[in-house]
């Protein structure tokens, strides 16, 4: 069951992003930074806690979970560190993203040569 | 993907054309305001319906969220871990596959027919860092590599990280015990 609404609510948020590129006419930056910065706010009202629960991956693999689990980073080790946590724990949760995303950009930009 | 959104490109050569013609009385075919440029534009672009995009967008985005679950199922059965604990290396293993198919060529085919679908999850942003180090491969190392790679993913970065400092202001000033 979970897998339906992974689909259902992840290929939403795509139709959503689909939308701002036809409709809206936004560039594919602006439309991620917008999503992102949604994703950010939702979690910070406290609603993306929910979707999780209920779509699984269909609200982990959209970009959108970066800007929550940004946020999840920084009210995490508020928390738990005080005020220098805000700026301590931004990237606490998203490292595995960016790093694997950074090693493994950079490992084949030394190993393939760009077709055309 | 960037030639099927060349749009504000398109709109911006206009307004540069339409400025010369008007200034140096050069290019005198050219002779449409910016208005009439835009119009026959519009014309000339191919058309792409946006039910048949959005449908698009909808069953690529939906399958790449159902690979990522089932790579979490993985995670949690296979190597029991917790959900939360699972999400981490999910994305990482979906990053490795991105970057695998953008060398393959594959990922800018898959990106072509699904828009959105293919841009939005996690794999896009990866698909963009690798695309873009790939690309400028040529400038060498440091300045090529290294200096492009976040050209696209960058204002991902920026956007996110700038949006969560204001949310953990926001929690911070009223004292809010969150998550």
């Amino acid at each position: 069951m979970i897998y339906l609404w992974a689909f259902i609510v992840g290929g939403g948020i795509c139709l959503i992003g689909q939308l701002m590129f036809d409709v809206a006419k936004l560039t594919p930056a602006h439309t991620m930074a917008t999503l992102v910065v949604a994703g950010a706010i939702v979690d910070g009202i406290g609603w993306y806690d929910p979707l999780i629960k209920f779509a699984g991956a269909g609200a982990t693999v959209p970009i959108t979970s970066f800007g929550n689990a940004l946020v999840h980073g920084a009210i995490t080790e508020l928390n738990r560190d005080g005020w220098i946590g805000i700026i301590t724990g931004i990237f606490d949760i998203t490292s595995a993203g960016i790093s694997a995303a950074i090693i493994f950009s950079f490992l084949a930009a030394l190993a393939v040569r760009p077709k055309g | 993907m960037d030639d099927a959104y060349s749009f504000k490109d398109h709109q911006e050569e206009g307004t540069i054309i339409a400025t010369k013609s008007a200034g140096q009385n050069k290019y005198k075919k050219m002779s449409m305001s910016p208005k009439e440029y835009q119009n026959f534009a519009k014309t000339r672009e191919p058309s792409r319906s946006i039910l048949a995009n959005c449908v698009r967008a909808f069953l690529i985005g939906g399958l790449i969220c159902i690979v990522g679950q089932a790579i979490s199922e993985v995670f949690v059965y296979g190597f029991h871990m917790s959900r939360t604990a699972a999400g981490s290396p999910t994305v990482a293993v979906l990053i490795l596959i991105s970057v695998i198919l953008t060398c393959l060529g594959v990922y800018d085919k898959i990106a072509q027919w699904a828009g959105a679908g293919s841009a939005v999850p996690v794999t896009g942003f990866a698909n963009s860092m690798c695309s873009a180090a790939l690309e400028h491969r040529a400038e060498g190392l440091v300045l090529g590599v290294g200096a492009n790679m976040f050209k696209l993913a960058g204002s991902v970065i920026v956007f996110g990280v700038v949006a969560a400092f204001f949310v953990g202001l926001v929690y911070l000033i009223f004292g809010i015990e969150g998550h």
